[in-house]
């Protein structure tokens, strides 16, 4: 016993002892599908000749990471994900601004680097729908929906999956979306109304889609895209854009401040801005909206130009005062009044 | 136990001599701090003034404080070499220690890497601690040890208070430390306005934490009620089918036992999620029984999975496995003298089940509820899967930390309130055990033929195991459908895209690895072969020293070794991220921190384990061996070791297993050079490939499986009487 207990102790010493300092290489932190990431770091490897290590993490998991590491960061790049959490951590000093050339990107790319002066640059644009199950709201005789103001009709009771705006992106820029179509006490009223519908507050923004597609839930809320790969790979669904107009998010790309890594940081960032490296995403079904208007898009993949698309405010809408006064009164007003009918 | 030999002054100067060498080595020729590429690249050798320079050249170099350490070796060497008496020279090396110890933790916690917190150090700054700052750290502690046991305290035995104190600074280290970083968050006040505890309390009893209108049938109730009820209701189902388990093992001429047992490990080592994707695909509103049922009788399909129900099936599933893994061994352990002692005495076999048997399996029982019942707590991956609108703390921890507004206030105070609720299990179950004595192997002769059941328990046995098992064969078998078929659920042609999407090799000028999965694969068998033994050691070492020695502060002791395990995984990991990256202890983004995080998570395991199987084991046994001579170093080696066989394949197994398969720590942990397997699996969850993620835990379940009948074979059986056989029925 004490010889393993001291060979465990050696080892445990030796294991502590053996761990490096910084690696030299660039660290990308990444928040889009996995496929994707592992699909650029390859081909940034092969492109640029320099040597990248990638994982995946969430959005809300990065910030926090990020905001525990504030001051000696183990990660030089973040990339993909919903703009939000890439504007918070602009605001909060985590992020840094390069100076890479944005001007040949499409405009909302660019309203995105300006909002967080720098810091936060556009990379693709997520537009939200609406997703029903073919199978069971044929089965279930339900009429299809078009708009957001259908959701909020009687026969949809129990049908409608979206997701907790506390713990998902998606569901505050489907809250934020109705409050700028509507104004916010209409906008909150309808919220209620849809609410009472609602079977579960998931906390994966992605999660009500994937219930449709498996006809665990009738209908969701969630971004477009996901749900064309959904749609690509079988399942029985389809997609709405609402009449009234629709929100959308704006993936971002932020070099983290105190990096050690800067020049190959900002040639990833340069790298996924280029149109070579966006029309990749078509290989491993990503089909959001590029940054660069000359990156290949498919066919199927939602467009900016057939879609209405309301005037996101990402400045007002993004910032922690307004989040935090929406979320209590949608907590008041919307989940604690009805709705969420399970259980 | 009063007869021992005195640790005697020669013994102890010998040992502290040694300690000294050591430390003075460690000061003196290891590089201080952290080095490039690593400690086993050697590469500081050939710098010794640069990079890799030891503490004692880092002083002369101007880095002066480090110079402090040197005060405890002095006042060592004074003790060592002087010729004082036993009492003088054990309390000049208890100062030694003390003062080397505080100084050498001071200055790596004042001057920090932008400089020292007190203006009067001027700008002095330094990186993290490495492997000589340890091992000069590990001199001074054992220092203070052998000065302790000298003093009479721990029965003078030197190895004893060594034990002690390694284990009190590893918990000091790599609990206690990170956890501080977390918890002082929990008296942060609101809008930044600093620190106090006006709001703590107001917080901690919120009713939105509380509630229990649930009850009333008038809303939600608050995640905390949420995850008492389900906490109880998963210790208590998985202690009764464990036991069930356990006794057909044991009490049965059952033919498939070791289909069974195969059986009893799965849900152990598959990864999380996959039990509730397979759970959705059965139960779920378009699951296959639902729309069975729905076609056959007419019921309606519900969403009833999504709630309390679904996560307490996913739970038994997963934990049950546990308790039996606790239970065997106690089971096995109750002596059959007792047993015949009983029947003789004219008791049918019911009652020797009921009066003799079974009050000596409570360690066992009250061991396997406390884990059920912490596991369910910590639980992450099954609420959320399955959890609907139905909260508990874990997940409600995680989102105050990932979610829309981040909340570390919220998470460090629904973290105590977790955390209060495993203090209370852990006491009310040393209540209910009591001070009694539950040891029945004891070195005397038996017959070694174990009571047979009643009928009527066996039936119960049987009617409550069997199902039970066909139900986990069926998850598992269409666990290994799904990875085979081309999209789970929907199309059901057979392809072998998703194992070479994830393993594929080429060979085209050699050998390449060109998987999406491969990367992981390694690092997590890697880091999961690491932890293993480290944890079993420690939790074994443990778990000795709580049932075999007495010292001060045991209770104590014993809780703080509980604690990492009651901690969600979400809380460990920012803790962790929080204290170990930044000096004095820079460890994000290696492989080390993710083996010491799954050390000391899981440690409470082995010690579990080891003592549910240390309190049969009489202490005739150990005093008998130290009667003949033998120190409690060596009773331990050849008598208690020995007779702790399953104890250490539990730990062995259990550590491996859940290096492999946890979550929600690692998700915080894993870096882009060290990432995990289950990191990788929930990216694809979240992301839809249920096919390649399915796969790739088959693949990972296989691996498991495999290592678990390796270690089976390697540590055995033990013999604990002549044969181990059940009386014909």
């Amino acid at each position: 016993m004490k010889t393993t207990f001291s060979v465990s102790a050696l080892a445990l010493i030796a294991a502590f002892a053996a761990s490096g300092s910084a690696a030299q290489s660039l660290n990308v932190v990444c928040s889009n599908e996995q496929d994707w990431c592992d699909l650029m770091a390859q081909n940034f490897k092969i492109d640029t000749g320099s040597d990248v290590a990638m994982v995946r993490k969430s959005t809300g998991e990065v910030l926090a990471q990020i905001r525990a590491e504030k001051g000696n960061p183990k990660v030089d790049v973040w990339w993909g994900g919903t703009g939000d959490p890439h504007l918070i951590a602009a605001s909060e000093g985590l992020t840094v601004a390069t100076d890479v050339d944005t001007t040949g990107q499409l405009g909302w790319s660019q309203n995105m680097t300006a909002i967080s002066e720098g810091r936060a640059i556009g990379v693709h644009v997520g537009l939200l729908g609406i997703i029903y199950n073919t199978e069971v709201l044929a089965e279930k005789k339900l009429s299809v929906p078009a708009c957001w103001r259908d959701l909020a009709k009687p026969e949809y009771k129990g049908e409608i999956q979206v997701s907790n705006p506390n713990s998902s992106g998606t569901a505050y820029t489907e809250l934020a979306t109705l409050v700028q179509l509507f104004g916010e006490d209409e906008g909150f009223k309808l919220l209620a109304d849809i609410g009472a519908n609602v079977n579960q507050y998931t906390k994966s923004g992605s999660a009500p889609g994937k219930a449709a597609s498996r006809g665990e839930t009738t209908l969701g809320i969630g971004f477009m895209h996901d749900m064309v790969k959904l749609k690509k790979a079988g399942f029985p669904v389809e997609i709405v854009s609402p009449c009234e107009g629709t929100g959308y998010e704006v993936g971002a790309v932020s070099v983290i401040s105190g990096t050690p890594n800067m020049d190959s940081a900002k040639a990833w960032v340069e790298y996924v801005l280029s149109p070579e490296a966006q029309s990749r995403g078509l290989e491993v079904g990503v089909f959001n909206i590029p940054s660069n208007p000359a990156s290949a898009t498919d066919p199927e993949a939602p467009d900016m130009a057939s879609i209405k698309l309301i005037d996101y405010d990402f400045k007002t809408y993004g910032s922690s005062a307004t989040r935090a006064r929406l979320l209590t009164r949608w907590e008041a007003e919307v989940k604690n009044a009805g709705g969420a009918i399970e259980n | 136990m009063t007869g021992q030999a005195p640790f005697g002054t020669f013994h102890m100067t010998r040992t502290a001599g040694l300690w000294l060498l050591i430390g003075l080595a460690g000061y003196a020729l290891l590089p201080w701090y952290m080095v490039a590429g690593g400690f086993w690249s050697l590469r500081w050798i050939m710098a010794p003034l640069g990079d890799g320079a030891s503490g004692l050249t880092h002083s002369l170099q101007g880095k002066v404080w480090l110079a402090l350490p040197l005060t405890g070796f002095a006042i060592a060497a004074v003790a060592v070499l002087g010729r004082a008496s036993q009492l003088t020279t054990a309390r000049l090396l208890v100062l030694a220690g003390t003062v080397g110890l505080a100084l050498l933790v001071a200055q790596g916690l004042l001057v920090l890497r932008d400089g020292p917190r007190l203006a009067l150090l001027g700008t002095a700054s330094q990186t993290g601690m490495g492997a000589g700052a340890a091992v000069t750290a590990t001199g001074l502690l054992f220092l203070l040890t052998t000065g302790i046991s000298s003093l009479g305290r721990g029965r003078g035995d030197a190895f004893v208070t060594g034990l002690v104190g390694l284990v009190v600074a590893l918990v000091a280290v790599f609990v206690f430390y990170p956890m501080a970083f977390v918890l002082v968050r929990a008296f942060e006040l609101r809008d930044g306005a600093g620190f106090g505890i006006s709001q703590f309390l107001p917080r901690f009893f919120d009713p939105n934490v509380w509630g229990m209108a649930c009850f009333r049938g008038t809303g939600y109730c608050g995640p905390a009620i949420n995850s008492v009820a389900l906490g109880v209701m998963t210790g208590a189902g998985t202690t009764a089918l464990g036991l069930a388990f356990a006794l057909i093992f044991t009490r049965t001429q059952f033919r498939a036992k070791r289909l069974l047992r195969v059986l009893t490990i799965l849900p152990i080592i598959t990864p999380p999620f996959v039990i509730g994707l397979a759970l959705i695909l059965l139960f779920g509103r378009s699951g296959t029984f639902t729309t069975f049922f729905a076609d056959a009788f007419g019921w309606e399909k519900t969403r009833w999975l999504y709630g309390f129900w679904g996560v307490w099936l996913a739970q038994m599933l997963s934990f049950t496995p546990i308790a039996f893994l606790v239970l065997i061994g106690v089971v096995e352990g109750v002596s059959p003298s007792m047993e015949e002692a009983s029947q003789t005495l004219d008791a049918d076999r019911w009652q020797t089940f009921r009066f003799v048997s079974l009050p000596l399996m409570r360690p066992g029982l009250a061991n396997a509820f406390l884990l059920g019942f912490i596991e369910s707590l910590a639980d992450f991956g099954n609420p959320l899967v399955l959890g609907g609108n139905f909260n508990v703390l874990s997940t409600e921890i995680y989102f105050a930390i990932v979610g829309t507004i981040a909340d570390p206030a919220k998470a460090a105070i629904l973290s105590l309130v977790l955390l209060s609720l495993t203090l209370s299990a852990f006491v009310i179950q040393r209540r209910w055990l009591g001070k009694k004595n539950y040891a029945t192997v004891t070195g005397k002769a038996d017959s070694g033929r174990n009571a047979a059941l009643n009928p009527a328990l066996r039936a119960v046995c049987y009617g409550v195991a069997l199902p039970w098992a066909a139900f986990t064969m069926i998850v598992y078998a269409l666990i290994v459908f799904g990875s085979f078929v081309k999209l789970w659920g929907v199309n059901h042609t057979f392809t072998l895209e998703h194992y070479k999407r994830a393993f594929a090799i080429t060979i085209r000028n050699g050998v390449h690895f060109t998987g999406a999965a491969w990367d992981s694969y390694v690092t997590t068998l890697t880091i999961a072969a690491i932890a293993a033994p480290l944890t079993a050691a420690v939790g074994l070492a443990t778990a000795y020293l709580l049932v075999r020695q007495t010292f001060t502060g045991k209770a104590v002791f014993e809780f703080s070794t509980m604690l990492s395990f009651a901690i969600p995984g979400t809380v460990i990991g920012v803790a962790y991220v929080m204290a170990f990256n930044f000096p004095p202890i820079e460890l994000t983004a290696t492989a080390t921190i993710l083996i010491i995080a799954f050390v000391f998570r899981n440690m409470p395991v082995g010690v579990r384990g080891g003592i549910a199987a240390l309190s049969q084991l009489d202490k005739s046994l150990d005093e008998a061996s130290i009667m003949l001579g033998a120190n409690s170093f060596t009773t331990l080696r050849r008598v208690i070791l020995p007779l702790m066989g399953p104890a250490i394949l539990a730990a062995l197994t259990y550590s491996f297993v859940r290096a492999i398969t946890s979550v929600s720590a690692v998700i915080f942990l894993v870096s882009a050079r060290h990432n995990m397997a289950t990191s990788f699996i929930v990216g694809r969850v979240e992301n839809g490939e249920f096919g390649i993620a399915i796969a790739y835990a088959t693949v990972l379940i296989v691996t498991m499986l495999a290592a678990i009948l390796a270690l089976q074979a390697l540590i055995g059986r033990r013999t604990l009487r002549r044969a181990d056989r059940v009386e014909a029925p």
